[in-house]
């Protein structure tokens, strides 16, 4: 039979594997549960009060701005973060509590939830709507373009990858998550060991929100070849735009894996075919080795766009053009190709023998000559340069620092034979937290900080900027260290209790701890920075545009810029534009405006998005008629908008004019300034 | 469009420098410019999944589990006449895009309406010879041969299901709204997505079929 209620004693037709059960029981859950429903009824309410669902829905929700949907992905990576860090919170203390026969307070059952959550959360719902988030709003006025290829499926992403969320959100109260780690390797995740909807959770999560990442990159691909203003040849693109290419390739180019990845573990646990099972033929380790085809180049997407946040960063506080723009491109194009080449690495342990280890332990080790280059680029932009230390130059060189720690370490994992010691070690998970936090985390801080003045208008608080980036930096050393050598000590990962052979290693736990409430303070001030800055917005406002003295296109519009970016398109002649154009003292234009065409707003995005959720939720919970419905329903909905015809306006020359003269008085304004001081 | 000159100025007066760096004469870019781009990439992620499931196949194809193998499960002359049907629909396809060339209304939705045909020929094939499997329990759940060969041919069969109701979908609209150059990008999609499965289905039927029944 196709169609079969798995496991579960108590499937019903009408509500699948839904019961009253599945709703929390333990205090800890159910304290969150109260906690988030009533934020979530104040939220509401606050929002029906202030009358603002209206302002919501028609100027964010449906809005294919792309500066908008940026924004919104960071709000969302954001929200997922302070979740993510509230898990690695609960994994760092139960660590540190279960020690001299103590139980600490998670069982079993929710500790390993947590690591899983810990780990999916912060790569898809955190590090991806980060970095999807500042190539939206960069990329297009990097380039020169008034929006993305294809604004509605911008839109149309940004909600699966929501979507996506609000389903791991959903399984925190509703059911349970994987309790697998944060792949899901079978057979664990097969049907026999994980009989809950904890893996259907995971997997249709990932599902819906990769469906939104790979046409996201499909987007902005096509905007990046498509869209670049006159005279921005290929090689004159800003060093950013150059890593949100390959990134987006990267991304086209991989998720389709994960899609059928996933799939395929999907079928096994609601059809019971034999994929990845231990009988009739499946293999487990088919699954490992597809899911690191991904897996591997997916770091390569995190990490590739914060290069470029590095270089752009670095060239503008050091006030030169970037040290071998070149090699940086071709450096980033290698590490690129180089990142399908070493996926094996991850399970040197499987036993492929020394031929396939080696290959892929130098394949790996490769990668670090492009990724050095970087480095050399970067501090040779900064020899002789006139360096100012703002915030987004001092996340610099504390990733410069943290970063290539990290990528040594890696390096010593990539030599097989010190792989089968390290293997699954918590000196793994110092590597990879040192990679990404030291390199991803500290690159969305430092763009942000060097951004929001664009996207906002105002400068962020430097003193709670200063106090966030010590915090981070110290805690994170004190966080991670301990585990480096507790790793090399041997101790493996993912331990819930500690017998009593481990009460001298206590202590490393407890200062890893102490680093992570440090890391905590570092969020609070990041909170406090934010809502100081708005409190204080007029004293921090930047009304020239340009507050850094930045040399690509985004800091030549105002800020915010508005919703066309460009009056008229800027024609590059050079390498780094703005600076060019600034150095040249070209004239702004202020007459002959033309009607400008525009994408127009759309509910489609927002309506299919959340239909593709309901039915996630309905094949996690194999409430069959449901599913029906709500893949009809997406079919019926796309096919009804496809019916729209009329998706463009146009923004009247006089309208353009009128922002455009308040822009000019504005500039005056600075000047006058400028010149009264 | 109308490109402007790329090269930096010499000196001039402001309002050349101005000229210089900004198009003011820009026109802007016609609708679905970026259409063709874009929809290739989104086929060759397409056609990565295609390449997952073909390397799935690969890999757990030969276990059986102690069950049939492809030379006692497949009858070929079946799968020669339903490959067939998706051949000719391809090329009834290319006829309706002639046709659309030729901006004939009347000639596009009946060779479309003919594709229609063999599409939908193709899929009941499918399914009967689905069935006749299942029917004998060699499902999708018998070996990981079985779950390999189900879900690469089946997820190709979704494909087709799903292309003939985009066609569907695209003949009402040249029927109400006619060959206006949106619904001729549209068709021209379709076209490439209708061949793409075409070229996937040559892999399926050499690599598991031919390959297969040899093997």
């Amino acid at each position: 039979m196709l169609i079969e209620p798995s496991t579960h004693s108590h499937w019903t037709p009408l509500l699948g594997r839904l019961g009253l059960d599945a709703l929390p029981t333990e205090p800890i859950v159910m304290i969150t549960f109260v906690g988030v429903a009533l934020g979530g009824i104040a939220l509401v309410a606050a929002l029906t009060y202030f009358k603002l669902w209206g302002y919501l829905w028609k100027e964010w929700f449906t809005s294919v701005d792309h500066k908008k949907i940026g924004v919104m992905y960071m709000v969302l990576g954001l929200v997922m973060f302070l979740r993510g860090f509230a898990d690695a919170l609960m994994i760092r203390s139960q660590q540190a509590l279960a020690f001299n026969g103590s139980d600490g307070y998670l069982n079993s059952h929710h500790f390993d939830q947590v690591f899983t959550a810990h780990g999916v959360i912060m790569i898809f719902f955190v590090a991806m709507p980060f970095v999807t988030g500042l190539m939206n709003y960069v990329v297009p006025l990097q380039i020169g373009a008034r929006d993305v290829s294809f604004p509605f499926l911008n839109n149309f992403s940004f909600w699966m990858t929501v979507g996506g969320a609000v389903l791991v959100m959903a399984s925190l109260f509703i059911g349970e998550f994987a309790r697998t780690g944060w792949l899901a390797y079978p057979p664990l995740s097969e049907l026999a060991y994980s009989p809950d909807v904890g893996v259907d959770y995971y997997i249709w999560s990932l599902q819906v929100a990769g469906v939104g990442t790979t046409l996201s990159g499909v987007n902005l691909i096509a905007t990046i070849l498509k869209l670049r203003a006159p005279g921005m040849k290929l090689m004159r693109m800003p060093v950013f735009t150059w890593t949100a290419l390959v990134t987006n390739i990267l991304i086209v180019a991989v998720f389709p894996v994960l899609t059928v990845v996933l799939a395929l573990l999907g079928l096994d646990r609601t059809i019971h075919t034999n994929f990845f099972t231990n009988d009739f033929g499946g293999s487990p380790m088919l699954y490992v080795n597809l899911i690191w085809i991904w897996g591997h180049p997916e770091v390569y997407i995190l990490i590739l766009p914060i290069f470029g946040v590095f270089s752009e960063i670095t060239a503008t506080f050091c006030g030169k053009r970037l040290f071998g723009y070149t090699s940086m491109v071709y450096a980033t194009a290698v590490i690129g190709i180089l990142s399908y080449l070493v996926w094996l690495h991850h399970f040197f342990t499987m036993g492929s023998g020394a031929s396939v280890n080696s290959f892929f332990g130098i394949t790996t080790m490769v990668i670090s000559i492009p990724t050095g280059a970087k480095l050399f680029n970067w501090l040779f932009t900064m020899y002789r340069g006139r360096i100012r230390y703002d915030l987004p130059m001092m996340w610099t060189v504390a990733f410069m620092l943290t970063f290539t720690i990290g990528g040594m370490t890696g390096v010593m994992m990539a030599v097989p034979a010190a792989d089968f010691v390290l293997h699954n070690s918590v000196f793994l998970i110092a590597h990879f937290h040192n990679v990404i936090i030291g390199g991803v985390v500290f690159g969305v801080f430092a763009a942000i900080n060097y951004w929001w003045p664009k996207a906002f208008g105002f400068k962020l608080n430097v003193f709670w900027g200063k106090v966030q980036f010590w915090c981070w930096v110290v805690g994170f050393w004190l966080a991670f260290t301990p585990l480096y050598m507790l790793g090399l000590m041997g101790v493996t990962r993912r331990m819930r209790v500690f017998d009593a052979s481990y009460d001298p290693l206590r202590v490393y736990y407890i200062v890893a701890m102490l680093g992570a409430l440090l890391i905590a303070a570092g969020i609070g001030a990041m909170l406090l920075q934010f809502a100081i800055s708005i409190w204080k917005r007029e004293e921090y406002k930047d009304e020239s545009g340009d507050p850094w003295h930045g040399r690509t296109l985004e800091w030549a519009t105002s800020s915010p810029p508005p919703e066309y970016n460009f009056a008229f398109t800027p024609v590059i002649h050079d390498l780094d534009a703005w600076a060019d154009m600034k150095k040249a003292g070209v004239p702004r234009p202020v007459s002959g405006f033309k009607d400008i065409h525009m994408p127009r707003s759309t509910w489609a995005g927002i309506v299919l998005a959340g239909m593709a959720t309901l039915t996630g939720f309905a094949l996690i919970w194999q409430v069959w008629w449901l599913a029906i419905v709500g893949l009809v329903s997406i079919i019926g909905t796309a096919i009804f908008h496809t019916f729209n015809y009329d998706r463009s306006y146009h923004i009247h020359a006089e309208h353009i004019a009128e922002v455009e003269a308040a822009r000019t008085a504005q500039l005056a304004a600075v000047a006058n300034k400028g010149a009264a001081a | 469009m109308s490109s402007p000159a790329t090269t930096p100025p010499s000196a001039g007066t402001p309002g050349d420098l101005t000229a210089a760096y900004y198009d003011l004469n820009e026109h802007a870019h016609p609708d679905g410019y970026s259409t063709g781009l874009g929809f290739w990439l989104y086929l060759m992620s397409d056609c990565l999944i295609f390449a997952m499931l073909f390397a799935t196949f690969g890999v757990l194809g030969g276990n059986y589990a102690g069950g049939e193998g492809p030379k006692d499960l497949f009858n070929l002359k079946l799968v020669a006449v339903n490959t067939s049907m998706l051949l000719f629909s391809s090329i009834t396809y290319g006829f309706a895009m002639i046709s659309m060339q030729g901006r004939n209304k009347g000639a596009t939705l009946g060779w479309l309406f003919i594709t229609l045909l063999f599409g939908l020929a193709f899929l009941s094939i499918e399914m009967f010879e689905f069935h006749e499997l299942i029917a004998e329990g060699n499902g999708p759940q018998r070996s990981a041969f079985l779950s390999s060969f189900f879900t690469l041919v089946g997820t190709h069969g979704l494909h087709v299901t799903f292309g003939s109701i985009w066609l569907v979908t695209l003949m009402v609209q040249v029927g109400r709204f006619g060959l206006t150059a949106a619904n001729q990008r549209r068709l021209q999609c379709l076209s490439l997505f209708w061949h793409f499965l075409d070229v996937v289905w040559i892999g399926v039927f050499t690599f598991v079929y031919l390959m297969g029944t040899l093997r």
